[in-house]
């Protein structure tokens, strides 16, 4: 273990080194030599988010036909920071009646609820925050508390809309946690394992968007809903009820609301890249350089760790983007067609994928890697035929109902 | 093994602090003004109709019963899902059998209206 091969690790045994030497206990050193690494990831985590909202802004002023900040900095990059001290010195007014604490506390939660995923997020093979090996289960968890800073906030503020908001934005979290929480155990009993490091390593041969595309499409869904984006954004439904849950907060407050919704969409499409588009593994990259064949291009350890982790940032973007995409391009559906969308729609369907995937994963040590994948990926395209039939069907027979009752009427009309 | 969640304790306090920091300069440098009109309850620029915390509505309540449910469901499928490698095909079997008995569930509460308007 040079600081060639595995960065990390090795400065992290240095740190815990000189430590000691200097006489403190080993645990105590070895507690603030993880502080320190965590420090980093978190500012590491902060800046991206700051870059996000550039990003977010750029990408929906092209959206919209139009340009965006262009003004502050080159292309407009020092806009957030602008953004950032406006909202720091900004007043901080809490309402009259509102539960101090809780509402004080409420975009803290929010803000942690999005950096505790960071733990376990693979950046590349040598750079993570830790390896659990319940990771997926971490990640439901971690993500749950979101949802108590929401109800915090919601019920802290004093406030009937934000209130309203708040029962709309927690209905539709706990609905859309099923169908996503189902579609996590694909990626566990494909790779057999919870742990996202072993998960992203049995992509070396195949990403799991072969195998699952119709697992990824659901996952996509479910975490845009998750997000409290549009399609799904009835929190803050402005024509509404002005900005639900968050309708009190102004300044930093309201900053870590709007960041951490950011940095949590990003951080999800972090996920879908992990589950389903490999992480970190780059085709034909192999941990000691470039395997084309017999062509063997040796690259030192850390360029290969830094090049997994450029390909993990750009597959996060990429799946960023697709979640922004969807976001401006649609409208906000309501929260009944929601709800029903989930309960009667997507359960119903990840559940059956689930199954599938189970009876057809027993075929993984009988197959070839490439059958598999075949078998696998024909079984999701049946699934979705079958659901497309059962649709229509549905849609033919309300028709025909619709056009018996407008008969009917006519009829009656003439009479 | 240890260390693991002990990372994880510390990335909750480092979690907590961050973003408590900016909050902090923000009450040590922005300006301290309160009046009445500022901190009263917003609603759309008039006087509040009515009180804050207005009637809940029962429906939210079934389809967190239902949500319920289904959570302790897909708990329950984890271990199953980790397993199944070593089980074979009649664990499988086993594993859908639990899921249909909870969508059969599922079609009950949906024939029964529970699962209509929000």
């Amino acid at each position: 273990m040079t600081f060639w091969n595995d960065p990390i690790n090795f400065l992290s045994g240095w740190l815990s080194g000189i430590l000691t030497a200097w006489g403190l206990p080993a645990t105590l050193a070895m507690v603030l030599t993880i502080f320190i690494g965590i420090v980093l990831l978190v500012m590491f985590a902060m800046t991206l988010d700051i870059f996000l909202v550039w990003v977010e802004r750029k990408v929906v002023a092209r959206f919209q036909d139009r340009i965006g900040p262009n003004r502050i900095g080159p292309f407009g990059l020092v806009q957030p920071f602008a953004d950032i001290i406006k909202l720091v010195i900004k007043e901080d007014i809490t309402p009259d009646g509102a539960d101090k604490v809780v509402f004080n506390l409420a975009p803290v939660m929010a803000a942690m609820a999005v950096i505790l995923l960071w733990a376990i997020l693979p950046i590349s093979s040598k750079i993570y925050g830790v390896d659990l090996n319940v990771a997926l289960l971490y990640l439901v968890a971690a993500g749950a508390l979101g949802t108590m800073a929401i109800i915090m906030a919601g019920w802290a503020s004093n406030n009937k809309y934000a209130l309203l908001g708040m029962y709309r934005m927690v209905a539709n979290v706990i609905a859309y946690e099923i169908p996503m929480v189902v579609i996590l155990l694909i990626p566990t009993i494909l790779a057999d394992s919870m742990s996202v490091k072993s998960i992203t390593e049995a992509q070396a041969s195949t990403w799991y968007v072969f195998l699952s595309p119709l697992g990824l499409l659901i996952f996509m869904i479910s975490a845009i809903a998750e997000l409290g984006r549009s399609p799904f954004d009835l929190n803050e439904a402005e024509s509404e009820i002005v900005a639900g849950f968050h309708i009190e907060y102004s300044g930093m407050k309201f900053g870590w609301f709007y960041a951490s919704e950011l940095l949590h969409a990003f951080t999800f499409g972090g996920f879908a890249s992990v589950l389903f588009f490999g992480g970190w593994q780059v085709p034909f990259l192999l941990a000691d350089g470039f395997h084309f064949g017999s062509l063997v291009v040796t690259l030192p350890g850390i360029v290969v760790v830094l090049v997994q982790a450029l390909a993990f940032l750009l597959k996060a973007l990429f799946g960023y983007w697709v979640i922004m995409w969807v976001k401006y391009s649609m409208p906000r559906i309501r929260i009944d067609q929601m709800l029903a969308f989930n309960w009667k729609f997507l359960t119903p369907l990840s559940l059956v994928l689930l199954s599938v995937t189970a009876l057809l994963g027993q075929l993984q040590t009988v197959l070839l890697p490439w059958a598999f994948t075949l078998v696998m990926f024909v079984s999701n395209l049946l699934i979705i035929w079958i659901t497309i039939e059962i649709l229509r069907a549905y849609a033919r027979r309300q028709r025909k109902q619709e056009e018996r009752i407008t008969a009917a009427a006519a009829q009656g009309a003439h009479q | 093994m240890q260390s693991e969640w002990l990372y994880i304790g510390l990335f909750l306090i480092v979690g907590i602090l961050i973003p408590v920091a900016p909050l902090v300069i923000a009450a040590l440098i922005s300006p301290h003004k309160p009046n009445p009109i500022k901190q009263s309850t917003y609603e759309c620029g008039i006087e509040t109709v009515g009180d804050s915390w207005v009637q809940f509505k029962a429906q939210y309540y079934i389809l967190a019963l239902v949500f319920l449910v289904f959570d302790v469901e897909t708990v329950f499928l984890f271990p199953w899902a980790l397993s199944l490698n070593k089980m074979g095909v009649f664990a499988v079997l086993e594993g859908i059998l639990f899921i249909g008995i909870l969508v059969a569930g599922l079609v009950y509460a949906w024939r029964k209206g529970m699962l209509e308007w929000a």
